[in-house]
């Protein structure tokens, strides 16, 4: 365990993703120190959500070595990592309360009799809080905004206090309000509990203050490095091999012209598939 | 149409009710027991989208138990054999949603044809083929109604076992599995339950009838609550009012027992949803 405490979370080695004669990235070592905030950008189908669901054994790369909090990568889930998925709305009659949802999280996982547990409860009670879902934890999670939701599915991925946790486009089609509560969280849990945080996102802004480096998949190939030294017009144009402008607005960065399919964004769940 | 007939079909045997409950008291048992799990079940199956499965495992379940008949052997357990193939095929080739139910919608017209010929094939009275379609507790022997309560006592434990990660997977399956759930052997353990639940359903109200037993209750409890523990226990709940209630009804008469139960599980459907709706209306307004 010692070892573990104070070792990297994260450990990628000379990984790989090729899907048929085409190569995403190759060569990709990544070490994500403790507390440490990896922000992944990239088009659409560069591999993303895979390169996430490989961390936790869902889906495998087609070369390289994982280990994650210590361990190699042997099967298929690691309730030691906290996982936000990719977001979909749930249906209007789904059969939970807000409070259900974020249970899940503690229990889910377990078989056998489902006698709730005192300290169960009370860790529920307290991620509720957390998410600022206090006040409507009795509602019907299917009648709640998509940003209510949201924040308590982050709630769900960090109720056992992960070392590591893997967000999947976690601020998507939420407003201002809802994606700064969501980065509050994460930001939160990863100084909290010196967890490594690897963030999936296609805008960097809302959580370009935080982040430490970003990792950034495109054109078959990687780059990897500090913001200023990735968000770079020569870098980025060099990377997508496409003219591709970064300017700079006030403190946000807009990244222009890269050839990013984000019309078929919504269209591609099934990426890792 | 005669309507002292009609009376006489519904109510001719209520100078006698008394006999006749004692006669019938384990149908009344296994229908019980098939509304109890049939409503806890139908709360996944509203959940994970499968209302479709339910129906044409069924079919399939019914081809099962008239090929049982053709040959000879017990028409329970060819239904159930029907059933667990059926669920097995459905949860093994169609794990998402689109490809299921192109599966279901090619094997539930071969399965219900099948059952068609073998029933013209058999020589045995014609009354007992219809029942297998249409459903008849009353015509079911004892030993094999020992057999449907017990089989619905197995998957009662089976559901309570995994519980929550069936509810986990049901959600959000892509979470589910990131925690270890093994999402594949829960889907598969949740579909051969479904499986048992419905060759239990077929000799009760009949293949084409076991949604009235499986979805409705689940749906007509998701109108009014959303509490983890409302919805299953109402859906229960319901399910047990319609299967007894309607067998109650129907001994009194000589009229088939499924039309009673249909009836009163979309009754009790109509009546959530109006509940529903007023307290939807009521929510928004505050």
């Amino acid at each position: 365990m010692e070892t573990e405490q104070t070792g990297a979370p994260l450990v990628i080695e000379r990984a790989a993703l090729r899907r048929g004669s085409r190569t995403l990235w190759s060569g990709l070592d990544l070490t994500v120190r403790p507390g440490e905030l990896i922000a992944v950008l990239g088009p659409s189908g560069s591999g993303k959500t895979t390169l996430l669901r490989a961390i936790l054994g869902l889906d495998r790369l087609s070369d390289g070595r994982i280990t994650a909090l210590g361990e190699p990568v042997h099967r298929a889930g690691n309730r030691r990592i906290g996982y936000i998925p990719q977001q979909r709305p749930l249906p209007p009659d789904t059969s939970m309360r807000a409070r259900d949802l974020v249970q899940l999280g503690v229990d889910g996982h377990r078989f056998g009799i489902p006698i709730p547990r005192r300290d169960d409860r009370a860790r529920v009670d307290e991620l509720l809080v957390t998410a600022g879902a206090a006040t409507f934890a009795d509602r019907p999670v299917g009648l709640l905004s998509g940003g209510e939701q949201q924040r308590l599915r982050v709630a769900q991925a960090l109720a056992d206090r992960p070392r590591l946790l893997l967000c999947d486009e976690p601020l998507t089609s939420l407003d201002l309000a809802n994606q700064e509560a969501v980065v509050r969280m994460i930001d939160r849990h990863r100084r909290e509990s010196q967890a490594a945080v690897l963030l999936v996102t296609h805008d960097i802004n809302p959580v370009l203050g935080k982040v430490d480096r970003i990792l950034y998949l495109a054109g078959g190939r990687f780059t990897l490095g500090a913001p200023r030294d990735v968000l770079r017009s020569d870098v980025l144009t060099d990377l997508y091999g496409a003219a591709v402008f970064v300017m700079r607005a006030g403190n946000r960065l807009v990244v222009v012209g890269a050839p990013d399919a984000e019309a078929s964004h919504h269209h591609h769940e099934g990426e890792h598939e | 149409m005669n309507w002292g007939d009609v009376w006489g079909a519904m109510f001719g045997g209520v100078g006698d009710y008394g006999e006749i409950l004692a006669l019938v008291s384990n149908s009344v048992w296994a229908g019980a027991v098939l509304g109890l799990v049939g409503g806890l079940i139908g709360v996944f199956v509203m959940q994970r989208d499968m209302a479709f499965a339910v129906h044409g495992i069924s079919e399939l379940s019914f081809a099962g138990a008239a090929a049982a008949l053709l040959l000879g052997a017990d028409a329970v357990t060819g239904s159930i054999v029907g059933s667990l193939v059926a669920a097995a095929l459905i949860g093994w080739l169609g794990a998402r949603a689109r490809e299921r139910n192109s599966i279901i919608g090619v094997l539930m017209p071969f399965g219900l044809g099948l059952g068609i010929l073998f029933l013209s094939l058999y020589p045995g009275r014609s009354a007992n083929r219809f029942s297998l379609l249409t459903g008849q507790i009353v015509t079911v022997q004892n030993g094999q109604l020992g057999w449907l309560i017990l089989i619905g006592g197995v998957v009662l434990v089976g559901l309570v076992l995994l519980w929550r990660p069936l509810r986990f997977d049901s959600l959000d399956p892509q979470a589910a599995a990131a925690r270890g759930v093994p999402v594949r052997w829960v889907s598969l353990a949740f579909m051969l339950l479904l499986g048992l639940v419905v060759a239990v359903a077929v000799h009760i109200i009949g293949a084409l009838l076991v949604m009235a037993l499986v979805v409705t209750p689940a749906a007509a409890a998701m109108r009014v609550t959303a509490g983890p523990l409302a919805v299953p226990l109402l859906a229960a709940l319901f399910g047990v009012a319609a299967a007894v209630g309607g067998i109650l009804l129907a001994v009194m008469g000589e009229l088939p027992v499924s039309p009673y139960i249909t009836t009163i599980s979309f009754a009790i459907y109509l009546a959530c949803r109006a509940v529903g709706a007023r307290r939807d209306r009521v929510t928004r307004s505050l």
